[in-house]
């Protein structure tokens, strides 16, 4: 078993492209920012130095999307030579990915693909994170993604897979208060269920995205803002939780830097409050 | 249906999707599939456009989705990075267009350049460190980031034209043979088209990495004084590119390393 990831408790932002002028030129007022690791597992040039400089202001979170931790193949021995290069050159505050498959039979879907949560998934992705956790000599961070497709065959609720995940290997989890709201309104189970059920001392980030409204469905698309729901959402999580990294995610339609930052000041406001309510 | 059945069936829907392997999943998952299939199409789709928006621009962009999804099709991903993802589009846009060349040519520009903006760094050579050479050992040590490939047409005219929102010219033919080479010197990635000597030079190069070599090849097809004369200026010129990234003679004094 690992050390235990590191407690944390400021807020940041998803560093993405748009904005490397902004971190590099000037003082962006984050306590940390999270960038995609994959983005940045190349050999070489601008990105790797990009990263390097911010880091030299800012602590960094690498946010995985291509671990598929819920592979009934295993893990890629390449992917995660690559991902502990970098997380050896970057030491990071986290090291995360999602509880998600993408790769089967050398086919790669590069989407976050639902995992049944049944007790053989349970006991293969538990598997596969003791083997990740040892390839990079950390304990990792899973978050809950946003499913669209729930399976016949589970033998027990997401937020119970997701805790008897991390008491067996030691990973920290990523709440996504986004993906909770999107997979709840999904699936139709209560989201305060799903809050009350993750051991809260396993809490380490959570990330706020928006989502967008299909028909009949939510979609995570990262590409609006955090609505009032999630919001609300995130409240009742600080409460629950205490103090604990934050961050806004937004991928695309990506506004100006202070629409972000306004929003990772709203996450503070929200935090805060939550704060004093569980004080009083 | 166990994991591996699950995931094999997922993958099934979502390469060559049919109503009776989304009906494995139970009638109330035919809505969420549809989202995954075309979150992986879309993604796809993404990747091309973001790897080839001057392929893009000169085709079109209808008759570029339809070489997207062409290539989907044939190509299901299999690479850990997305980036990965597009690497023989050129083929696929051959096999689709095959009397344009320059298409084919265009698109390994755009493939290439991506590549060479990631690829290891290097560090500056500067010309002191020719002095004191052993030239009869010395290695030339390229660039990692050099990528090569025969040039037949002027698609470094029409990738230069579309980048740089200029009138696109024509595609045409070469009257001669010769080479692209892409590189990288600091962060940015370098084209050039060069003469089949030179392109012959470099090719040898990676084969051979010996500057006696370069200079034989060279006098084989120049003479001996052209020959000669040549190998040294292309040396210069390939340091100041930043293509030669280091000269070995196997002294501690010559190697940056």
């Amino acid at each position: 078993m690992h050390t235990p990831p590191p407690t944390f408790s400021g807020f940041g932002l998803g560093l993405r492209k748009e904005h490397y002028r902004d971190f590099l030129d000037t003082d962006v007022p984050v306590d940390f920012v999270e960038v995609i690791s994959e983005n940045f597992m190349v050999d070489g040039g601008q990105p790797r130095d990009i990263l390097r400089r911010v880091r030299e202001k800012h602590p960094v979170a690498l946010h995985g999307v291509s671990m598929s931790i819920g592979s009934s193949d295993g893990l890629d021995l390449h992917y995660l030579a690559r991902l502990r290069s970098l997380v050896d050159d970057v030491q990071p505050l986290f090291v995360s990915d999602h509880l998600s498959w993408s790769r089967v039979a050398g086919f790669n879907s590069h989407d976050l693909l639902p995992v049944p949560y049944t007790d053989e998934a349970l006991d293969l992705v538990c598997r596969n994170i003791d083997m990740a956790q040892d390839a990079l000599g950390r304990a990792m961070l899973f978050e809950n993604p946003s499913s669209y497709v729930a399976f016949d065959d589970a033998s027990m609720s997401e937020w119970a897979f997701l805790a008897e995940m991390s008491r067996r290997t030691g990973c920290g989890l990523l709440l996504d208060v986004n993906n909770v709201y999107v997979s709840a309104c999904n699936h139709g189970f209560d989201p305060h269920a799903f809050l009350r059920g993750i051991p809260a001392d396993r809490v380490r980030q959570v990330h706020l995205a928006g989502h967008s409204v299909g028909p009949g469905i939510l979609i995570d698309t990262h590409d609006q803002p955090v609505c009032d729901d999630v919001w609300s959402l995130y409240g009742t999580a600080m409460s629950l939780l205490g103090p604990v990294a934050t961050m806004i995610e937004r991928d695309d339609d990506m506004p100006p830097l202070a629409e972000l930052m306004a929003e990772v000041d709203m996450a503070r406001d929200i935090a805060t409050v939550s704060a004093r309510r569980e004080v009083a | 249906m166990n994991l591996a059945e699950l995931q094999r069936n997922f993958r099934s829907w979502l390469v060559a999707p049919d109503d009776a392997i989304a009906g494995v999943f139970g009638a109330h998952a035919a809505q969420g599939l549809l989202v995954y299939q075309n979150n992986y199409r879309a993604q796809l789709i993404g990747c091309l456009e973001v790897s080839y928006p001057q392929v893009r621009r000169w085709l079109g962009d209808d008759a570029f989705r339809e070489a997207a999804i062409s290539h989907i099709v044939g190509h299901p991903p299999h690479a850990w990075t997305l980036d990965h993802y597009g690497s023989d589009f050129a083929d696929t846009l051959l096999s689709l267009y095959p009397r344009n060349p320059d298409l084919r040519e265009l698109a390994w520009i755009e493939w290439s350049l991506s590549e060479a903006f990631v690829a290891a760094d290097t560090r500056a050579l500067s010309r002191d460190v020719l002095a004191g050479v052993d030239w009869d050992r010395a290695c030339l040590r390229l660039t990692p980031s050099l990528r090569l490939l025969p040039a037949t047409t002027n698609a470094d005219q029409i990738w230069f034209a579309l980048d740089n929102d200029m009138t696109v010219p024509q595609g045409a033919m070469l009257d001669a043979p010769g080479g692209f080479a892409v590189w990288r010197k600091g962060f940015h990635s370098q084209l050039d088209r060069v003469d089949a000597t030179t392109f012959d030079a470099l090719c040898s190069l990676r084969d051979d990495a010996t500057f006696a070599s370069l200079c034989d090849r060279l006098v084989d097809r120049l003479g001996e004084d052209e020959g000669v004369r040549r190998a040294g200026m292309l040396l210069a010129q390939w340091m100041d590119a930043g293509i030669v990234a280091d000269i070995d003679d196997g002294s501690d004094e010559t190697s940056m390393d």
